[in-house]
């Protein structure tokens, strides 16, 4: 940047954005969990962009911070496999049943109940399935979680469904041993047919520890997206964001309430908009 | 869960230590450095500044007074240190028992944060004490809410009140009206009451709430809060303050990685004492919340308060009274004797979670996030491949035992060897520290055995070592 435009820009900001005015801006994207850090630097950054409002400049540079890769779910020739994971209490099941209700348009969509762990998590999806007319594919409890998948492929495979869905066991991503499991579960469905997509459920409410949910997850499962869930509490998820910034991992879908139907596609747009309300 | 916050805060009074005199510009950075640490730690923006703002203060009317020379730094630490005490809660608040039982606990909380969960480790907890809890499903908004309630109640030898079973069908007010009466009529002294979980603009599920509230007038109401949760803690915290109103607090998921800096935010905004804390999937994972413990946790010096009490409850006093009885005696410490320390720490819970109770663990953060558990196996296989023979004496060992062994349990012989080697170092310390030289063979011992990196001597069980192969323990019997 020569002295000329540099000598600008100092115009343009002081114009456009004072100081205290910079400094309640951080504070607004550090309150809807950016992270101090980020926060800091879209809003120097944001002084650098010449829009016609300050407020546009921030929208403008929020959304450069997403992913630009792509957002919609990949699919298969023959089933498309999804695996659904997350630490606990994100929503994982109620996702799972929810994606289970969007994908139905497109096919046959089959379940399987691979969190043999959480007491009733199995009669929660199975629950679910029976409201929206999709087979469940379930083991005892405590049994292996990967054989539950594998028995949900041969499932899918011979009602020739379109999508299988697989719910597995909340963890908390500093436990080895589960992360492992999880790994394990991966391999033994792409024995028998490629996994197409590896969605982490991340809760809205999530604070900075969700960075490291993410990066853990997907050091384990290769993560592929992100379902981004209870968007419509008080919580603005800005998270997402980070994740998005630091690990180049889409949010692919939004959980906005709690119907069956609450699920939308991500929008870049109105997500940065809900950031900065 | 607030080890990097430690860890942060490790490396600020390290610096700070590191000066003679302490000026106020130093005290500026340090603050800085705290402001950023807690924002990292997701503590409201607004409890940062007020923190930040008392120490300020504190430190900087406490500067003047500190001699040349004396431990400045150490002095700043405490007003950082003490602050935290206090908005963690001076005291640790307990529930209380109502005088005309049965002692009536509601939870509350959003969605996902564990109440259900925690409502089976709440049972349990107060039912060891003595008690004769009762649990009440009245989540009839999650499908099998309440499924999960009695399969949970089934495990710990808890009734579960629930005649509705839920997911979206049936009065919850009715079920926890309802539900008392019956504690009263089986003379339960404890009920508590699961409810659905709501997210904090939900007026509905809210209104719920606050009718079950109003219908059973619980003496204490717990709001449930997930460690994990950002800075719309506060925002969440409030909207629950005043809708249904809560007296004391929860912190679940604390074994995550997560800086439970909503902690912070809550207890110092509404006053709120956290009362327990949820700490792994076991039911067992539960305890009573001791500020003190967490703000030394906070600040990087351990928790070693915790650590005594898990061993003492771990340890078999058998065990320890013959260990004892040897160690006067005069006897070697053997292999065997490991073997049991061993299965006894096991039953403590995992090596990381122990060693992360240790003063100093925030800076050994990465090798305890490192920390192979499966290493205490590998360990394990190589003394459980020994004949006891060989346990009870490990000079022995020549070199085609160490060879036998190392194809018992599928290890390398060089891996056998360093087990041998740093266990005999740790005999040789326990032998000075009899004959009276205890600080400096103590540490010789901690490093020789369950050292981190290397061998991690560790676990293990196995009552009395049999070889597998009848003409082995034949010869073994023989001696």
């Amino acid at each position: 940047m020569g002295i000329f435009s540099k000598f600008l820009s100092k115009i343009k900001v002081t114009e456009l954005l004072h100081k205290p005015d910079l400094d309640e801006l951080a504070d607004e994207l550090i309150a809807a969990d950016i992270g101090a850090d980020l926060a800091h630097s879209i809003i120097e950054q944001t002084r650098k962009v010449k829009s016609a409002t300050p407020e546009e400049s921030l929208h403008t540079v929020l959304l450069s911070h997403l992913s630009k890769k792509e957002r919609s779910i990949s699919t298969a020739s023959g089933v498309t496999a999804v695996m659904v994971v997350g630490v606990n209490g994100t929503g994982k099941t109620t996702s799972v049943a929810k994606l289970a209700r969007n994908f139905q348009s497109q096919g046959t969509v089959v379940l399987a109940a691979a969190d043999t762990f959480r007491a009733a998590a199995v009669e929660q999806l199975q629950t679910w399935g029976q409201r929206i007319g999709v087979e469940v594919v379930s083991g005892k409890e405590n049994s292996d979680p990967a054989s539950v998948a594998f028995d949900a492929i041969s499932k899918a495979q011979q009602l020739s469904a379109a999508f299988l869905l697989i719910d597995t066991a909340g963890r908390l991503h500093n436990k080895s041993d589960l992360m492992n499991e999880l790994g394990k579960i991966k391999r033994v469905i792409e024995k028998v047919t490629p996994v197409s997509e590896v969605l982490l459920v991340i809760d809205a409410t999530t604070g900075q520890n969700g960075l490291q949910q993410a990066k853990i997850f997907a050091e384990a499962v290769q993560v592929t997206g992100i379902v981004l869930t209870k968007l419509d509490g008080s919580a603005r998820g800005g998270i997402a964001l980070a994740i998005e910034d630091s690990l180049d991992i889409p949010i692919k879908f939004v959980g906005t309430g709690e119907s069956i139907e609450d699920l939308a596609p991500f929008n870049p747009d109105e997500y940065v908009k809900g950031l900065i309300s | 869960m607030f080890d990097a916050l430690s860890a942060r805060f490790a490396k600020t009074f390290g610096n700070l230590r590191s000066k003679g005199k302490i000026s106020s510009s130093d005290i500026d950075s340090v603050l800085d450095e705290i402001t950023s640490a807690l924002l990292e730690a997701d503590v409201a923006k607004e409890v940062v500044d007020l923190f930040t703002e008392r120490i300020g203060a504190q430190a900087a009317a406490l500067l003047p007074t500190l001699q040349a020379g004396s431990n400045q730094a150490q002095a700043i630490f405490d007003v950082v240190n003490s602050e935290l005490i206090k908005i963690l809660g001076s005291e640790g608040r307990r529930i209380r028992f109502a005088k005309n039982p049965p002692t009536v606990i509601m939870l509350a909380g959003l969605q996902g944060a564990g109440k259900t969960t925690l409502a089976a480790k709440l049972a349990k907890f107060y039912k060891d004490q003595g008690n004769t809890p009762l649990l009440i499903a009245a989540d009839l908004q999650r499908p099998n809410a309440v499924t999960q309630l009695q399969v949970l109640g089934e495990q710990i030898g808890v009734p579960v009140f629930a005649p509705e079973q839920g997911n979206g069908s049936g009065n919850a007010v009715e079920v926890a009206r309802d539900g008392i009466a019956f504690a009263q009529s089986k003379v339960h002294n404890m009920v508590i009451v699961d409810t659905a979980g709501r997210l904090g603009v939900d007026d509905e599920l809210m209104d719920e709430a606050i009718a079950i509230r109003n219908q059973i007038q619980p003496h204490e109401i717990l709001f449930v809060i997930d460690s994990m949760i950002g800075q719309s803690a506060i925002a969440t915290a409030r909207a629950f303050e005043q809708g249904v109103g809560f007296d004391g607090l929860v912190l679940t998921k604390l074994d995550g990685d997560a800086r439970g800096g909503a902690a912070l935010s809550i207890t110092e905004v509404l006053k709120r004492p956290i009362m327990f804390v949820s700490t792994g999937e076991k039911i067992s994972d539960f305890d009573l919340f001791y500020p003190e413990r967490m703000a030394s946790r906070i600040l990087g010096l351990g928790d070693v308060a915790t650590l005594a009490e898990q061993a003492k409850k771990a340890l078999n006093p058998e065990t320890s009274a013959k260990l004892e009885e040897k160690f006067a005696r005069g006897d070697d410490f053997t292999l065997e004797d490991f073997l049991e320390q061993l299965e006894a720490m096991a039953n403590m819970g995992s090596m990381g979670k122990l060693l992360s109770m240790l003063p100093g663990a925030a800076s050994m953060k990465k090798q305890i996030e490192n920390f192979d558990e499966s290493e205490i196996v590998r360990t394990k296989a190589i003394v459980q491949s020994m004949t006891p023979h060989e346990r009870r004496d490990v000079k022995v060992l020549n070199g085609t035992r160490r060879a036998r062994i190392a194809r018992g349990s599928g290890r390398a012989v060089s891996e056998v060897n360093s087990l041998v080697e740093r266990f005999s170092a740790a005999q040789k310390a326990m032998k000075q520290m009899r004959n009276g030289s205890m600080p400096a063979g103590m540490p010789a011992a901690m490093s020789g055995m369950p050292a981190i990196p290397a061998s991690k001597s560790a676990v293990v069980h196995k009552k009395k070592s049999k070889s597998g192969n009848p003409a082995k323990r034949a010869a073994e019997e023989r001696g």
